[in-house]
């Protein structure tokens, strides 16, 4: 993934705690990221493990996927509320998301591993909101996200939303990764 | 200045990897040496980042001495380590490189069989010898008991593993944390990885701990008053002599569930039974440094508790912080226990399940799965009575699995002792956000072997002093 400035996409709500086996279940730890078509493979089972009245607030019982065998969603951003992504450190939770097609998560704040392994990948932004967006915006609403001006546009209510700063971790979200990153910089033989 | 003289030496005799080069850092110097009071942690992550003192918040290169994989994240680690550094590179170190598959291991499923004939494979082009083989003398179970076993574990070490539970390791004075592929990909092919120091949380237990009351008990009542959000980026401390009374397996539960207050490692500074214990596993007699965390060291909250005022605790489902007493919620019925995993499949949680489960039957569904292969032999060996501890379960009526992960993480569809339905289990194990031990609609209160052999015998959450007399 490329850091692109502007985001634009529908949004899926969850709630608080959105740990890494609702994400991907432990079940389908057995696909090998590592292999490209197991790779997309995981798009198909994110989200696999929220429970339905959870999936797609505020109303819940939203599908993440339009048909069961679809790899990719169509929502490209993901709304949560607290320590979004605790858990198992499964790295395969934020690959399944963006192998679903999801370009950012916007929560107020993340568990640590899925944070750094989101932008050591490189595969998703894990943007931050001071405010609790999960309570505001509606799944499906469409939204824009603008990184350098930390903004979030819900288009569908007009209402803006400030985001926090994406602050150190932009060199590496830039550049695709802490791989690409460390190879810029002269750490890694390119 | 004992230990810096200490560091000196180790630094002089090469056991500290020279610093500069790849990642350009700077040389230690010794007029930069100063008096400032670290923690442990901070002590551990200075040393090995080649400075004489870190800052909570800063981001800091340090040198592993551990890389721990498994079965599950194993092949994705591979995958990025031969993208990013060749199909021919060589790891950084054989002898720091650890692989246990654990995971998925007694199911017919092809996918899980595949990734472990992946670890297998790259083992052998490696020549790595630590490598615990499925199906072979070799192997051993549970990742994070298998490590200290097998002498893995130093204090003041740095362990990295690809599982959030291998902040289980800080029980031996270390820094331990779990860390992702990329991440261990990276640390795969250079030895060092970088880290933001964390803020230390200090957890003091006074008292002498009741019998009824264990490790389990501790750390779910800790979890419930700092939420699974309350250490987020922190690392979580243990102190005081409630702690040092545990033995070295109750030390390594409460810092295994430091992950499920959202802790980046938990530790407990090393005394002399983690020197005797390591000591006895560690055949290479590495040498290793004990430390403690200075008087006068920064802690950015202190938590105390009395153990003796403290009741068993459960955590109701879907969440390890949603804290109930085993008294206030007695007599909830239940469908199955689960006695395993690496924070309640230990020879210690055994013991006290057996405690409570001889001479008697159990009125649900009861699996017993010892974490590791060691733990299994033992079972079959150590008595109480009459007994042997295997037989204490299986006269009860309990069914006994092979030492792995099972169940714990739900898994395979054919994994011993997973939910496939929507019932309700007592366990042992670490976590219960929905679907973890299987299927999303079932219902998972964690709580300690004592509490969940005695709600086995009653099929209802049952308080364990109603059966210890």
């Amino acid at each position: 993934m490329k850091l692109e400035n502007i985001i634009q996409g529908k949004a899926y709500v969850l709630g608080d705690n959105i740990d890494t086996d609702q994400i991907i279940p432990a079940e389908f730890l057995t696909l090998n990221p590592a292999i490209a078509e197991e790779y997309r493979q995981f798009g198909r089972h994110a989200l696999a493990g929220v429970p339905p009245a959870q999936g797609g607030l505020p109303k819940g019982h939203v599908l993440f996927h339009k048909n069961e065998t679809d790899l990719v969603s169509d929502y490209q951003i993901i709304v949560g509320g607290r320590n979004f992504g605790c858990g198992s450190s499964r790295e395969h939770a934020p690959i399944a998301l963006d192998a679903a097609g999801i370009k950012a998560v916007v929560a107020e704040f993340y568990a640590r591993i899925f944070y750094r392994n989101a932008v050591n990948g490189g595969y998703i932004v894990p943007a931050e909101t001071a405010e609790r967006l999960c309570e505001k915006v509606c799944t499906g609403d469409e939204l824009r996200i603008n990184l350098e001006a930390c903004i979030m546009e819900n288009l569908t209510t007009g209402e803006k939303y400030s985001l926090r700063p994406l602050g150190e971790v932009v060199p590496i979200l830039e550049a695709g990764g802490v791989f690409p990153y460390a190879r810029s910089k002269g750490m890694l033989p390119s | 200045m004992i230990a810096y003289i200490v560091l000196l030496a180790l630094r002089f005799s090469n056991e500290l990897p020279a610093q500069g080069g790849l990642l350009d850092l700077p040389p230690m110097r010794i007029w930069e040496w100063k008096m400032a009071a670290q923690t442990l942690t901070e002590k551990i992550l200075a040393r090995h980042s080649g400075k004489s003192s870190v800052e909570p918040g800063e981001n800091i290169w340090v040198d592993v001495d551990i890389l721990m994989t498994h079965d599950v994240c194993g092949p994705g680690t591979i995958g990025v380590f031969h993208q990013n550094f060749g199909r021919e590179a060589k790891v950084w170190d054989k002898d720091k490189v650890v692989i246990i598959p654990d995971h998925y291991i007694f199911t017919a499923d092809k996918m899980a069989n595949r990734n472990v004939d992946v670890l297998r494979q790259f083992v052998k082009e490696q020549g790595l010898p630590h490598y615990y083989d499925v199906g072979s003398e070799r192997y051993k179970g549970v990742c994070h008991i298998a490590l200290p076993e097998e002498g893995h574990t130093r204090p003041g070490e740095i362990l990295l593993g690809t599982d959030s539970h291998t902040c289980t390791a800080g029980a031996f004075g270390e820094f331990a944390t779990g860390i992702g592929n990329t991440d261990a990909g990276f640390v795969m092919g250079t030895g060092k990885t970088w880290l933001k120091v964390p803020p230390t949380l200090r957890f003091v237990f006074k008292g002498d701990m009741p019998p009824y009351l264990m490790a389990k008990d501790l750390i779910l009542a800790v979890i419930g008053d700092i939420g699974c959000d309350g250490a987020t980026y922190q690392a979580m401390e243990f102190d005081g002599e409630g702690v040092y009374a545990l033995n070295i397996e109750e030390r390594m539960t409460l810092c295994n569930m430091a992950i499920e207050a959202g802790g980046k490692n938990g530790i407990i500074a090393a005394d002399q039974k983690t020197i005797d214990f390591v000591k006895s596993r560690d055949k290479a007699s590495k040498p290793f440094l004990v430390e403690k965390s200075d008087a006068g060291a920064r802690f950015a909250r202190e938590l105390v508790y009395d153990v003796r005022t403290l009741r068993p605790v459960v955590a109701k489902p879907h969440s390890p912080d949603n804290r109930a007493y085993v008294d206030e919620c007695k007599g909830t019925k239940l469908d199955r226990a689960y006695i395993g995993s690496c924070t309640g499949g230990k020879m210690t949680d055994f013991r006290a399940a057996a405690k409570i489960l001889a001479g008697k039957e159990v009125k649900i569904d009861t699996f017993v799965v010892p974490a590791t292969t060691e733990v299994a032999r033992n079972l079959k060996t150590e008595k109480l009575g009459n007994h042997t501890l295997e037989e204490i379960f299986l006269n009860a009526g309990a069914k006994i699995g092979e030492a792995s992960c099972a169940a714990c993480l739900g898994g395979p569809s054919d994994t011993f002792g997973r939910l496939n339905q929507a019932i309700r289990c007592i366990s042992t194990t670490n976590r219960n956000f929905p679907g973890r031990m299987g299927h999303k609609q079932a219902e998972v209160f964690l709580a300690s072997p004592l509490t969940v052999a005695a709600s086995a015998l009653t099929g209802l959450i049952t308080d364990p002093r109603e059966f210890l007399s």
